[in-house]
This record gives C-alpha cells, sequence and structure tokens, in this order.
C-alpha cells in the first residue's frame, strides 16, 4: 500500500508540474512536450485507480496520435518568441479569467462530492469487457451520436483543405495499369528515304 | 522449480528484509527479461551482416573472433569511446533525451511479452492494448530528435519518420483487431492459448501479411527506410547524431523489430505452441525463439531485397490498401464469428 501511495504522489506532482510546464513554458514546442508528460503521467494515475483500459487508451490516441499532430503543427509554425511574450501580457486578464472559473467550478464539484477514497475498480471485473458493455448497450445512442460528429469533423476537414492542384501530375496506378502495347507504341512502316 | 523459487525468496528475505525484498526481486526480474532481450538486439546487427553478406555472396564480418562472433562487442566500444559531438545550435537537453525516448518505449514493451504461459513479468489483461500504447511513443523520440537538431535534414527525415510511423500504427493495429475478436481477450497468454487448434496465421493469413509490412514500415527498416533515404535527406534525423547517441536509436531500431517479431510469433504463429502435436517434447519457449527468428530473418531478408519505396507510393500503400483492407477484415471476421455462434 505505502508503494502505491507514494507513485500516486509522484505521478500527481509530475501532473501538476507538467501542466504548469504546458502554460508557463517560453518555447511552444516544450508546451507541447508538457502536455504530453502530463497525458503520461494522468495515465499512470488510471493505472493506479485500476482502469488500465482508459490508461492505454489515454497513452495511444492523446499521446500516440493528437499530441503528435499538435507537435507537428507547432514545430512547422514561423514563431516569433518577442511577439509571443509581448501578447502573453494583452492575453493575461482573460487567461486569468478562465482560470478562476475553472477553479471556481473544481470548487464547487468538490463541495458536492465529499472528498472520498478514489473509486477503486473492482479488481475482478476486467473492465475492457465493463466499459465495452456500458458503451454498446446503455450509452449506445450518445456513442453513436459522438462517432457521428467525429465523422462530419473528418469529413469537414477533408472538404475544407482538399482541392484539386491542376498543374500537378500525381501518378494513376489505375491509368498506368490500364495503358496496353496498342494504345503507347504505334508502329509504322517507313519507306527508305521518306522518313523525317 | 518452485522449491529453488522459494529457497531465493528466503535468502533475499533474510538480506534484505521484507519490505525490500520485493521490490529487489522485481528489479531482478526485470534484468533477467532485460538481459537475453539486449543480447538478441546486440547480435540481431551481426546477424544483419552476416545475412546480407551471404546473400551478396562476401563473408560478411568476420575478423573479431571466431567467424566474427565478437563484432557487436568491438562495435560497441568504438561507439561508446567515440566523442559525441553537439551540434552548437542544438536544443542540447532535448537533443540527449531523444535517443533515449527511442529506446526505453523498445524495452518497456516487453514487460507483457509472454515467452511461456508462466513465464511472463506482468501478465495484465490488457496485453496487447499496452504494446500498441507503449510503441506508439517510440515516435517522440524521432521527432524530437529531429527538431532538436536544429538542421533541415534531420528535420525533414524526422517528419517523414513521424508521418509514416502513424500512418501504419493504424494499419498496425487494425490488424490485430480481428485477433483479439477471435479471442475474446486482449491478454497475450490468452491469444496464444486460443491458437491451439489453428494458428492464427491461418485464418487471418492477409492480416499476417499486412501487419509484418506495416512493422517493417513503423520501425524504419528497407525498403520503407525512408527517414534516412540518404541520397535525399543526408541520414535523415541520425544526422547530427554521432557514438553512442546515434547507438542508442540503433538499439532503439533492432529492439523494436526484435519486439515485433517476438509478438508477430505469439498473435499469428502460436507463440510457445508447437506445430505438431508431436513435436511437443521440445520445450515452448525454443518453439516461440524459432518462430521469432524466422520473422527477423525475413526483415534482414527483405533489406537485402527489395530496392527504396517512394514517399508517396508509402502512405498511399497505408491509407488506400491497407487500411480499407483491414477494416474490411475486421468486418468479415465479426461477421464470422457471429454466424458461426449462431449456429
Amino acid at each position: 500500500m505505502m508503494v502505491a501511495e507514494f507513485v500516486f504522489y509522484l505521478f500527481a506532482a509530475l501532473t501538476v508540474l507538467s501542466a504548469l510546464g504546458v502554460v508557463g513554458s517560453r518555447n511552444p514546442v516544450h508546451s507541447v512536450l508538457s502536455l504530453v508528460l502530463a497525458f503520461f503521467s494522468t495515465a499512470g494515475l488510471f493505472v493506479l485507480m485500476g482502469a488500465e483500459f482508459l490508461a492505454a487508451i489515454l497513452v495511444m490516441v492523446y499521446m500516440g496520435a493528437v499530441a503528435i499532430l499538435f507537435l507537428f503543427v507547432v514545430m512547422m509554425l514561423d514563431v516569433d518568441f518577442a511577439q509571443l511574450r509581448r501578447e502573453r501580457v494583452r492575453y493575461l486578464p482573460l487567461g486569468l479569467a478562465v482560470g478562476v472559473v475553472m477553479l471556481v467550478e473544481l470548487g464547487l464539484m468538490l463541495g458536492h462530492h465529499h472528498l472520498v477514497e478514489p473509486p477503486v475498480a473492482a479488481v475482478a471485473v476486467d473492465n475492457t469487457l465493463a466499459i465495452g458493455q456500458a458503451l454498446f448497450t446503455r450509452y449506445i445512442y450518445p456513442f453513436e451520436v459522438a462517432s457521428l460528429i467525429l465523422l462530419v469533423a473528418l469529413v469537414g476537414a477533408v472538404a475544407l483543405t482538399h482541392r484539386e492542384r491542376k498543374r500537378l501530375h500525381r501518378q494513376e496506378i489505375s491509368q498506368q495499369l490500364a495503358r496496353t502495347r496498342e494504345d503507347a507504341v504505334e508502329l509504322r512502316k517507313v519507306a527508305s528515304g521518306e522518313g523525317a | 522449480m518452485a522449491e529453488i523459487l522459494n529457497m531465493v525468496h528466503a535468502m533475499g528475505e533474510g538480506f534484505l528484509g521484507p519490505l525490500l525484498w520485493p521490490l529487489a526481486w522485481v528489479v531482478i526480474k526485470v534484468i533477467l527479461l532485460l538481459a537475453p532481450v539486449l543480447f538478441m538486439v546486440t547480435y540481431i546487427t551481426l546477424a544483419e551482416r552476416k545475412v546480407i553478406g551471404a546473400m551478396q555472396v562476401r563473408p560478411g564480418p568476420n575478423r573479431v573472433g571466431f567467424f566474427g562472433i565478437l563484432q557487436p562487442l568491438a562495435d560497441a566500444v568504438k561507439l561508446i569511446f567515440k566523442e559525441t559531438i553537439l551540434p552548437t545550435k542544438a536544443n542540447k537537453g532535448l537533443f540527449l533525451l531523444a535517443p533515449l525516448l527511442t529506446l526505453v518505449p523498445a524495452l518497456l514493451s516487453w514487460a507483457v511479452v509472454p515467452f511461456s504461459p508462466e513465464l511472463i513479468l506482468a501478465d495484465i489483461n490488457v496485453g496487447i492494448l499496452y504494446i500498441l500504447a507503449i510503441s506508439s511513443l517510440g515516435a517522440y523520440g524521432i521527432i524530437i530528435s529531429g527538431w532538436a537538431s536544429n538542421s533541415r535534414y534531420a528535420f525533414l527525415g524526422s517528419m517523414r519518420s513521424v508521418a509514416q510511423m502513424v500512418s501504419y500504427e493504424v494499419s498496425m493495429g487494425f490488424t490485430l483487431i480481428p485477433v483479439i475478436l477471435l479471442t475474446g481477450s486482449l491478454s497475450l497468454v490468452d491469444v496464444v492459448e486460443q491458437q491451439k487448434d489453428w494458428w492464427n496465421v491461418i485464418p487471418l493469413a492477409p492480416m499476417f501479411l499486412i501487419y509484418f509490412i506495416s512493422v517493417v514500415a513503423e520501425t524504419n527498416r528497407s525498403p520503407f527506410d525512408l527517414p534516412e533515404a540518404e541520397p535525399e535527406l543526408v541520414a535523415g534525423f541520425l544526422t547530427e547524431y554521432s557514438a553512442m547517441s546515434s547507438g542508442l536509436f540503433f538499439m532503439g531500431e533492432y529492439a523494436n523489430i526484435v519486439l515485433v517479431s517476438f509478438l508477430g510469433a505469439l498473435v499469428f504463429l502460436g507463440g510457445w505452441l508447437p506445430p505438431l502435436a508431436i513435436l511437443s517434447f521440445i520445450p515452448g519457449i525454443i518453439w516461440l525463439g524459432l518462430k521469432a527468428a524466422f520473422l527477423m530473418f525475413v526483415f534482414l531478408w527483405i533489406r537485402a531485397t527489395f530496392p527504396r519505396y517512394r514517399y508517396d507510393q508509402l502512405m498511399r500503400l497505408g491509407w488506400k490498401v491497407f487500411l480499407p483492407v483491414s477494416l474490411f477484415w475486421i468486418f468479415l471476421t465479426g461477421l464470422v464469428i457471429q454466424l458461426y455462434r449462431g449456429m
């Protein structure tokens, strides 16, 4: 038990520190990397609570896909550090306001639900199975609606960014394969002395 | 076996006390697991040079020790004693962290790899998911190395590499889903035990093929080694790395090859189960080793055989061929299982 507690405080401290790193780093790339660390330590906390399925999905989806795409975008941006620092002061009130709202919400939550022991998933139950059953029976409609929304976002992203580029020559494999000898080669008999 | 274990436990508790001993025991188990893994990682480099040498009708390294058997040690010593050069404009901390971020996930995944029904460090019930999750972290080492090097070649190489890894991770994950459907469990031990009658490669042959090609791409191996395509990108994300820091990248790459070979053997080739019941007198761990060794050999064989892919062809293969085919197979497998149960 003592080891579990120690690990809990380790991950909790890591989560808070890396979350501070997200907002505090001067370099946006460091911010994203701190975010990744925050995801990782949160996954660690999930494991401690016996929710290994959630932890694995968190690592796979958020760290393995979402944060990588963040990193991609942030790395390719042409960042002007001086301007970033100037804007920091400009956006400080807004950021603080959002922070205060979140803090109040958190406080209200804690006020309603008394601080109890973290809910430890029953060890005997396979939590992958439990989540699957809950998602596909009780919450089937919200689940399907959520996936439809994701699909709309997907199609929307493609529709917004896709454009025909006329001047670009792409490799069309079906065209290449459909080419026959007859289309490509023309044999002519040229009388001697008459060829151009 | 159990008596020896009890003796070791008793001795350890006497030596370290009941509080420290369990921790020490975990450390001992981790070392016992990682030592053979690292041994395989060092010797697959020699195997690679020998196999490719044989395929190109030349002897390969044969100067250090008998048949060059000590060559990996010589390489390691050379890499350790060379100077690690830090580029002046590099982001120092991240530059040195990046190789570790490639190697560590490759080693972490071994925690859930079973070598026999009992011989497994952590028999968690989401084993496959854990491996997929951890292996998706390998991309960080590469993307960070490209950015921290502050060099254009490295950056382009790492961008390519990450795009490639993210794309092929999808199809690799999808090829494992039919297996999970057949097993009804995410535990690797269950996955192997379920293959008692039929190895998964028989009903899921196309998935095995896609899995193997995807992991070749995922580990950035030839013919998908575009990230370090030397004619265009010098050496991709490896350009600025020298000595042991680049050695760590290679160790990560080879550790991944060994890992995905073992995973392929476990998931598709029946793991420690013998191909015929008569052959069960040979211990399971040897069968597993043979199957994994075969897959590793195919990795090397492919490298000696195929020319490099073009980048757009690679992306096309991943997204337009493997993704639809594996999605279709997921539906097909689900349908067949449902019909079979209905009968």
